[in-house]
């Protein structure tokens, strides 16, 4: 098998796909067992959300910062290739947030629960950090196609 | 499975040849990351004409003696 150095930005992209995974999975939880008493739509959501996406942020910048002192001064170094594989990513992604962000707004003039307009947000948020984090793994690992 | 890009390369012979350079000594002198040098070696990612310019120079021979690309002919004919 070809040597693998994995560098500092691919060991972010996994510490970002595992923390994404845990805390949308803790918020899954709380809210459905949340809505096991109460119908989804009057289900308490924001406090939830709100702890999650903020310890979500606190998490990735200490891992962060673990990962830059673990790793030592040459490997935090990036350059064009980093650069190209980062947007790469956030070009491929881009289409899921832009999705969520068109429910909403139909949601929206549906005039729907804003419990369905917060949600598929965060769905869209969490779905596209995932293939973000996902698709730079594999172009660090299979390689950067050509435009 | 399918290689990324058609670019071929002989950074690692070049970089025995030219006295054992290393990988991080050849990322230093180009100003990329190890990680880029072992990319590009493995034919993961085709580097822009500045980096490959960069690269040739480091090494110390001309750009096609480092970088190679199958012409139509071949291609048709494979």
């Amino acid at each position: 098998m070809a040597e693998h150095d994995m560098g500092y930005e691919e060991k972010i992209a996994w510490a970002g796909v595992i923390v994404s995974i845990v805390h949308f999975t803790i918020y899954l939880s709380v809210l459905l067992t949340r809505a096991a008493t109460t119908p989804m739509p009057e289900t308490p959501y924001v406090d939830a959300m709100l702890w999650s996406i903020g310890v979500a942020i606190m998490v990735m910048i200490v891992v962060s910062i673990i990962v830059a002192v673990t790793t030592g001064k040459h490997g935090r170094e990036t350059d064009i290739r980093d650069k190209q594989i980062t947007a790469r990513a956030e070009f491929t992604s881009r289409g899921l947030l832009i999705a969520a962000a068109l429910t909403a707004l139909i949601f929206a003039m549906l005039e729907l629960d804003p419990f369905w307009i917060a949600n598929v947000i965060y769905l869209g948020f969490f779905f596209s950090a995932m293939l973000e984090a996902i698709t730079k793994i594999a172009l660090y690992r299979r390689g950067m196609p050509a435009w | 499975m399918v290689k990324p890009t058609r670019v071929t390369n002989r950074i690692r012979a070049l970089r025995f040849a030219a006295g054992e350079l290393t990988q991080a000594e050849l990322a230093e002198r180009v100003g990329v990351t190890r990680q880029t040098i072992i990319a590009i070696e493995q034919g993961k990612y085709s580097p822009s004409l500045e980096v490959a310019f960069q690269i040739a120079h480091a090494l110390g021979v001309r750009l096609d003696e480092v970088f190679g690309y199958p012409s139509t002919e071949n291609r048709t004919e494979s």
